[in-house]
């Protein structure tokens, strides 16, 4: 037989091409020195202006090349740490908070850090009004008025606050993105049509971090250099390379391979077929996002407090931890995840057929059915089906109801399940995020609309909607501590909620990559601190 | 004599012209209600995508003013056909840029990818069609089969990952996903003006071969396997169009006149072949540049395919929209196309 000339042409071509391509790869094996490479899943980035962002990708940018006034460290988890202000204090009323700045810090671009630019960057936020805005409106900060709430004088910022907040919330909500630090000098010429150079800093960054963004590319990737005047003082890496590789089994090939030192999504499988590998080596955070069961009380069965609590007693949190979530989720009880200022870390609830069934008779309701939205997401599903076989041991009948996330999510808001498995994560690092979503109801009618957690399923928390709204004042932070505690003892007992798992990552790193940290369930990644 | 003087052939060529117009728009209104269609009867919100799970009832109502969603629904269709004719196919929610330059950004990716995997798969599909059709039941003929088999009914997504594992990971012939290796991913950034977004050309019109060469090693893999699973189906396409063009009489007449087996084949047999082989050729490149989905996903490859999945996941609809359209034009423009092809080959249809 001979082969076809064109065919045999078009091999030696082939080959020819292979040989080719082989030869470059082989020379950048290795991440280069200076460089951090790093694959994730950034798809989620919608800005890299800070006051504008407000996903997970976005944020950790932001968190490297932007600092705020007061900052969390990195290296302990909920840790306040002073940032571009040296000191401040509260005024006895309550309403006036001062900021002294830190003297002698300059930005990426050279300009020296003014208090005029940290009132400039929370006005620029409040008058953009992106979706982190409110984070800083909660302190009755409006476009109108944030003018004559947020001051400068010289070396030192006033913020006013309508309310006799607790000065430990006020600070909290500084230590997120959006309370940046902007180089107003270096923005406003590059303003378009009154949009405080939003656009421009899509792909620009304006900041004081250990990094200034060099490029951006959505669903690419991107490029950070270091700031060599940061004021901690430059970072040990020169350049961070983040690439976005959606695909977690791909991400294990290439840090099993050394082509990137950080592979930040991978799943369980990935982390068991690394087990054995010297090179490489895994890190476990937890994240902020929480998993829960809702009832609502538009179904009078869900106000009876036996069948809620036999439900508690009917769930195997261990199992589902151990089994097919192991890593993806930890055990979790209440509302405020671990990190977060009076988180309640320990779990009283645990698999108890025999105590669920005595607890649904003793609930008089016969044949206890209910109906469960899923959204059609693997780990959920799996959830939802354990329970669905625990609740069935107990007597308690389960339906599932399987659909599209968004679907879904409008008929939660808008009251028509019967109950639903959800997660939720916090919007900023201080306990009234969660407590105001799962604690706080003004208005339980039909009409109301507010969106809460607690209105979503007509929950009305009673006495509790009221010691929520007093632990946002409390100005002793130990007692405010105390306060979220006492709160969640509550809800956790008597709402018809069943808070369950808290978020888990394991992040895969090479062997000689070292300081790493995700921020857990507070803050986002910090690349300052990274030696390798 | 020239043809073009000819007045009732330049008004048919004319008249050509036009139904070709009138079809081509009339598919393309198709296309754009069938997209409308979809984006209202799916139970997503767009408000809701846009405004995110925190938004009040109060913005919720604004928004809905904002997108023009309380208009009529013949008015709301009105407004898409004619944003759609400038191309504009709004913003996208994610990121809030028009998703036109989305799509302009993903498409080279694509492009490049589809366009070497289907000169991969016709160079090779194609002869390897023939020679299993000239000899049915030998060896090469079963051998070509059980590779298109192959190509058929393994999952791409398992080729992909197998292909990494041992091209990349064990043996280090080719780079890795991506379309760059990390060093030269930042060197292209800075030093190589993007003309037109597909790497292997930017790079070749900078002069930078070292990149360019990478480019190669990163490319390869996943056209080498897009490449397998175009050349699978031509190979099986062109044996079976072959073989019955070789049961023609005129084939053999052709072969009685002592014609060269050779000349029967690639001239005689080959020219009729090509009319039909046209279409799926056109077919399976439009599959390819619809975006390979899963390849761009094992392969962080930043295509189209891979765009309007990740806008599915997000319910950003207007980028899903968009790129359905897109994908929608790519079809029609290719199939016309082969129409014009087809009638180039086929005598009988340029009469």
């Amino acid at each position: 037989m001979k082969l076809d000339p064109v065919l045999r042409q078009f091999g030696a071509a082939a080959m020819a091409g292979l040989l080719l391509g082989s030869a470059p790869s082989a020379l950048f094996a290795e991440t280069p020195a200076d460089t951090l490479v790093i694959a994730d899943a950034i798809d989620d980035i919608v800005a890299l202006d800070p006051g504008e962002a407000y996903e997970f990708s976005g944020l950790d940018v932001v968190n490297n090349v932007y600092d705020g006034l007061i900052e969390l460290d990195p290296t302990q988890q909920g840790a306040m740490v002073p940032g571009l202000a040296e000191s401040w204090s509260v005024s006895d009323d309550g309403l006036t908070f001062t900021f002294k700045m830190k003297p002698g810090v300059t930005f990426a671009s050279g300009n020296p850090v003014r208090a005029e630019d940290a009132a400039w960057s929370l006005q620029r936020a409040i008058k953009l009004n992106k979706s982190p805005a409110f984070i800083l409106g909660q302190f009755g900060w409006t476009a109108e008025n944030v003018d004559s709430m947020v001051t400068a004088d010289g070396d030192t910022l006033t913020l006013k606050v309508d309310q006799a907040y607790a000065p430990t919330f006020l600070y909290n909500c500084l230590t997120s993105g959006v309370a940046s630090v902007v180089d107003k000098e270096l923005v406003m010429p590059n303003e378009v049509a009154g949009d405080f150079g939003n656009e421009w800093l899509k792909s620009n960054s304006a900041g004081t971090g250990a990094y200034v963004l060099k490029s951006f590319k959505p669903n690419e990737g991107y490029i950070l250099e270091a700031n060599p005047t940061h004021w901690r003082g430059p970072a040990k890496i020169a350049k961070v390379f983040m690439q976005h590789v959606p695909e977690a089994a791909t991400q294990r090939l290439q840090l099993e391979k050394g082509d990137i030192d950080i592979a930040r999504e991978l799943t369980p499988v990935d982390i068991e077929g690394m087990a054995g590998n010297a090179d490489v080596k895994v890190q476990a955070d937890v994240g902020g996002q929480i998993f829960y069961l809702a009832f609502n009380h538009k179904n009078e069965q869900y106000k009876n407090e036996k069948l809620l609590d036999a439900m508690r007693w009917a769930i195997d949190y261990e199992g589902m931890a151990n089994s097919f979530l192991k890593g993806n989720m930890v055990v979790h009880q209440a509302y405020l995840p671990n990190g977060y200022l009076g988180a309640l870390e320990d779990t009283p609830y645990h698999l108890d057929i025999e105590k669920a069934k005595a607890l649904v008779a003793e609930s008089g309701i016969e044949n206890p059915k209910i109906v469960m939205d899923v959204r059609n997401a693997t780990d959920r599903m799996e959830m939802a089906q354990s329970i669905q076989n625990t609740f069935g041991q107990a007597g308690i009948t389960v339906e599932l109801n399987i659909g599209e996330g968004a679907e879904q999510l409008k008929r939660y808001r808008a009251r028509q399940h019967d109950a639903t498995l959800q997660s939720w994560g916090p919007d900023y690092p201080d306990p009234h995020t969660n407590a105001s979503a799962f604690s706080m109801n003004a208005n339980n009618a039909d009409d109301a609309g507010t969106g809460g957690l607690a209105y979503r399923n007509a929950y009305d928390p009673g006495e509790w909607h009221g010691k929520t709204e007093a632990a946002v004042m409390e100005r002793d932070g130990d007692k405010r501590k105390a306060m979220y505690e006492e709160i969640q003892q509550a809800h956790r007992s008597t709402s018809p909620f069943i808070v369950m798992f808290q978020i888990g990552y394991q992040t895969g790193l090479r062997a000689n990559v070292m300081d790493f940290h995700t921020g857990g369930a507070t803050d986002s990644a910090a690349y300052w601190l990274v030696t390798k | 004599m020239s043809e073009d003087l000819d007045p009732s052939r330049l008004f048919d060529f004319v008249k050509k012209a036009l139904g070709l117009a009138v079809s081509l728009f009339v598919t393309f209104i198709g296309l754009l209600f069938v997209t409308f269609i979809i984006a209202r009867i799916v139970p997503i919100d767009p408000v809701l995508s846009i405004l995110g799970d925190r938004a009040t009832d109060a913005q919720i109502a604004a928004e809905r003013l904002r997108l023009g969603l309380d208009e009529p629904m013949w008015k709301q269709f009105g407004i898409y056909v004619w944003q759609a004719l400038q191309g504009d196919f709004g913003i996208s929610i994610r990121t809030r840029e028009p998703v036109i330059e989305e799509i302009a950004r993903y498409f080279p990716a694509t492009l490049e990818l589809a366009t070497i995997a289907t000169v991969f798969g016709v160079l090779l599909g194609v002869p390897a069609g023939v020679l299993a059709a000239t000899k049915p039941g030998s060896w090469a003929d079963q051998i070509v089969r059980l590779v298109g088999l192959m190509g058929y009914s393994m999952p791409v997504f398992w080729l992909g990952l197998m292909g990494l594992l041992l091209f990349y990971g064990i043996l280090d012939w080719v780079g890795g996903p991506g379309r760059l290796d990390a060093a030269f991913d930042m060197m292209f950034q800075f030093e190589v003006t993007p003309h037109t977004g597909m790497i292997l050309i930017d790079t070749a019109l900078a002069g930078r071969w070292d990149m360019f060469a990478n480019a190669v090693s990163h490319i390869i893999l996943p056209a080498g396997i897009l490449g397998y699973l175009s050349m699978a189906y031509i190979s099986r396409m062109t044996r079976s169009f072959m073989m019955n063009e070789l049961g023609q009489e005129y084939i053999t007449t052709a072969r009685v006149k002592g014609m060269p087996e050779r000349r029967v084949i690639w001239v005689h047999a080959m020219k009729n072949v090509m009319v039909p082989l046209i279409t799926v050729i056109a077919l399976s490149y439009a599959s390819l540049l619809e975006g390979a989905v899963l390849t761009e996903t094992i392969f962080g490859w930043p295509g189209l395919g891979s765009y309007i999945t990740d806008a599915l996941m997000a319910n950003n609809m207007p980028a899903v929209l968009g790129g359905t359209v897109v994908v929608g034009v790519v079809y029609i423009g290719l199939n016309m196309l082969s129409d014009v092809l087809y009638k180039l080959v086929d005598p009988r249809a340029r009469a």
